[in-house]
């Protein structure tokens, strides 16, 4: 009798799992706790929020429910890997795993599994190449046009000319910070300032030494790669030596609220870059409607349009975007990883589609295909008011220097596929 | 004066300040470890447990606000008022001391005459219990602790000194807060060496950190020291985690200063209050004087590993610290 109603049970769940394997499964690798928890939650929040919304609103992509599945990473590699293995099975169709570590452990693996990761502003920038690197997409910006989009605002502000100048970099010590370096390099020798490489150790919670350093030799700007409680004692050092906001630029992993809060009224005029606007966009009325008010958000709703917000909503929307993608070319609504790549790879990002999904002008206009898995690269800036406790978009969107970015990328590409015996091409 | 030679000056002073904050990490560890013979792993998570407590309470945060909305369907975060901060210290000591009784309870009264190592990797899960605690009592984001702390270089300093060198030099900078922090340090130490020389409890604690079975045979209650110990540790853990915490916000990496203050114990020694000043101060000193003269010839960075490289050399040469018990074995 026991062992029949086992079975009866286990023929139950199979059959009412059977609808949930028909869902889009998308992978949430995410980071509440840990020191990088304030960075990876609103985030997580944003791209959570913005798929349960489909799901409120539309039924999901194409009439398929999406299923996130949340997995805490910890901003830990090892733990992002076991997330992945954990979860592919699901039949997940994409990854975002908001760590550069954890990016370049899964870059072979979903490769090899043929599951496409989408690195947005992050991971290894050469992924920007689709013919060597077929199964990641790093669009709208990576790393080297956020360099390029810095130095082309200075060259604006100083009337096209750094000759003379000193820039500084501020960068964390690992991958993920030295990511730059080599482009900053180029753009130096290109435009004639004086490039300074200042590292800190992670995670960055004393900074004493590099800002004796930057007192002592007063460089024209300081640039930041930082990410985590670097950026808040980086900030709040700049403000106790005296050096002037408006002169210091922090990437867009060195842009959110939580940065700048902990320096207070001193950090006002602090300006980092954006690959995303943020701001009253309608889309924003839908989430609170059906998916806050609902009770069904991600989080405790605190960061409810916040910079880091905006931008994982933003990913979820690029997300949702190549799946329907997908299945407008193959012509089903249950995709298959390999079919999201294909969608991935022919996205088209239009100004009239961001107007339409309620999201106008929080992105760049822009489109992929097999050479160029990068987008636009294009960034703002943005900066810090701290009487009104926001950001504020200062320019319009930025080009980056292709001339210099480009030969660099393909240059890393092909050292990544000869090391790898990858034979560039479309797939 | 040249230029060259009072900059030197001035990282050396702000070594030393920064070696003051290290050493308020350490002190935790070694009231610890010398009245109970524990390396209490956690104590740089206690740090981070206390300044969010504090943090937590001085906004009227509602304690584990997640958990009670998931249940009863509720929308609270907040209390809708504001704790001042002497009030909110004090109600922060009482939870540290509530958490000293409950480790004692509930931990080390089971694990007595065990290994040390047994006792180290108890505390290794009660920093991971710790840290997961907070999480979920006052949520993961970044909390301003708005106690009035000054911050920001002292302009009278910098003015005051800034005819000593030629027209490159700015004057001395020395941060307000590592100001108040050497402050508070020395307070913090003088308040401790009275304690323990003076008092009944004191010399208790003494009398247990010399011998546990001497102290327990002349009725000292071993319980009772042992909470003590940990209260004064977690009270000791709060002034660190204001320190750091005014610097960056309190937030999660606050935990990983308990890094900072190892070098510090290696090279002071694990059981005495002296040497943890005197090696915060070693330490501080010793890193941002190698920074600045080795750091740019090898791409900067040094900080973290040169602390260690220091402490290790002190190490072969004196293995209890510089002012550690000195290690007799009897055969």
């Amino acid at each position: 009798m026991k062992m029949k109603n086992l079975a009866a049970v286990a023929v139950a769940a199979t059959l009412g799992a059977a609808p949930v394997m028909a869902d889009l499964v998308i992978p949430d690798l995410s980071y509440r706790t840990g020191p990088y928890a304030a960075g990876g939650t609103p985030f997580s929040d944003g791209y959570q929020d913005y798929f349960n919304m489909l799901n409120a609103r539309d039924g999901g992509i194409g009439g398929e429910a999406v299923r996130v599945l949340e997995c805490e990473t910890g901003y830990n590699t090892e733990k992002g890997v076991e997330c992945y293995e954990a979860t592919k099975g699901e039949g997940a169709l994409i990854y975002q795993p908001l760590s550069t570590g954890i990016t370049y452990q899964l870059i072979p693996k979903a490769t090899a599994d043929g599951i496409p990761i989408h690195t947005m502003g992050y991971g290894r920038t050469s992924a920007a190449n689709g013919e060597v690197f077929n199964w990641t997409f790093n669009y709208p910006a990576n790393y080297w046009d956020a360099a390029s989009v810095m130095v082309n605002y200075l060259l604006d502000e100083n009337e096209g000319s750094l000759e003379g100048k000193n820039i500084a970099l501020l960068f964390h010590n690992s991958a993920y910070g030295k990511e730059p370096i080599r482009t900053l390099e180029t753009l130096a020798e290109k435009h004639g300032f004086t490039f300074t490489q200042l590292a800190v150790d992670h995670p960055g919670q004393e900074q004493k030494s590099q800002w004796l350093r930057i007192r002592r030799e007063r460089p024209d700007y300081i640039l930041m790669w930082g990410w985590g409680v670097m950026n808040q004692v980086a900030i709040q050092e700049a403000v106790n030596i005296g050096y002037p906001m408006d002169q210091f630029i922090g990437n867009w992993w060195s842009g959110a609220e939580h940065d700048v809060t902990p320096a207070g009224a001193g950090a006002d005029g602090y300006l980092s870059l954006n690959m995303n606007r943020i701001g009253d966009l309608p889309v924003f009325e839908d989430i609170k409607t059906l998916v806050h008010d609902a009770g069904n958000t991600a989080g405790d709703g605190s960061n409810f349009g916040n910079v880091l917000y905006t931008r994982g909503m933003y990913a979820a929307m690029l997300g949702a975007e190549a799946i329907a993608k997908a299945q407008e070319i193959h012509g089903v609504a249950d995709v298959t990883a390999a079919m999201v790549r294909d969608g991935m790879e022919a996205l088209d990002i239009t100004d009239a589609r961001m107007e339409e999904l309620g999201m106008a002008g929080v992105g760049p206009a822009f489109s992929v295909s097999c050479q160029d898995h990068g987008g636009s690269g294009l960034g703002i800036v943005q900066q810090w008011n701290a009487s009104e406790g926001k950001f504020v978009a200062l320019t319009d969107y930025i080009a980056p220097d292709d001339s210099v970015t480009l030969p660099l990328i393909m240059e890393d590409s092909a050292a990544f596929a000869a090391e790898n015996n990858i034979e560039p091409g479309c797939l | 004066m040249s230029t060259e030679f009072l900059y030197f000056v001035e990282v050396l002073i702000n070594g030393l300040m920064a070696g003051v904050m290290y050493s308020l990490v350490a002190l935790g560890f070694v009231l610890i470890f010398k009245a109970s013979g524990i390396f209490n792993f956690s104590q740089g998570v206690m740090a981070l447990f206390a300044a969010l407590t504090l943090a937590g309470i001085m906004e009227g945060q509602v304690p584990f606000a997640h958990i009670i909305n998931s249940i009863f369907g509720t929308n609270i975060h907040h209390f809708g008022w504001h704790v001042p901060a002497v009030l909110a210290i004090i109600l922060t000591v009482f939870v540290m001391i509530g958490f000293a009784w409950a480790v004692q309870r509930f931990v080390f009264r089971h694990l007595v005459g065990q290994e040390p190592i047994i006792l180290f990797m108890a505390t290794i899960g009660l920093a991971y219990f710790l840290e997961g605690l907070g999480d979920i009592m006052w949520g993961s984001d970044i909390k301003t602790l708005a106690l009035g702390l000054p911050q920001g270089g002292a302009r009278w300093l910098e003015d005051a000194t800034a005819g000593l060198g030629g027209d490159d030099f700015y004057g001395f900078f020395i941060d307000k807060l590592d100001m108040v922090a050497t402050v508070v340090a020395a307070v913090l130490v003088t308040a401790l060496i009275l304690f323990s020389q003076y008092t009944k409890h004191g010399r208790a604690m003494r009398a247990v950190a010399d011998d546990h079975q001497a102290a327990l045979s002349v009725g000292i209650s071993l319980n009772f020291i042992w909470i003590l110990v940990w209260s004064l540790a977690g009270f000791v853990a709060l002034v660190a985690g204001i320190m750091w915490g005014a610097k960056s916000g309190v937030q999660f990496s606050l935990s990983l200063i308990a890094l900072k203050a190892l070098p510090v114990l290696m090279l002071g020694g694990f059981t005495s209050i002296p040497g943890a000043i005197v090696g915060g101060l070693i330490i501080g000193m010793g890193e941002k004087v190698f920074e600045y003269m080795i750091g740019p010839m090898v791409g900067g960075a040094t900080e973290n590993w040169f602390a260690y490289v220091l402490a290790l050399l002190f190490l072969v040469f004196r293995p209890q610290g510089l002012f550690g018990e000195r290690i007799i074995e009897r055969v």
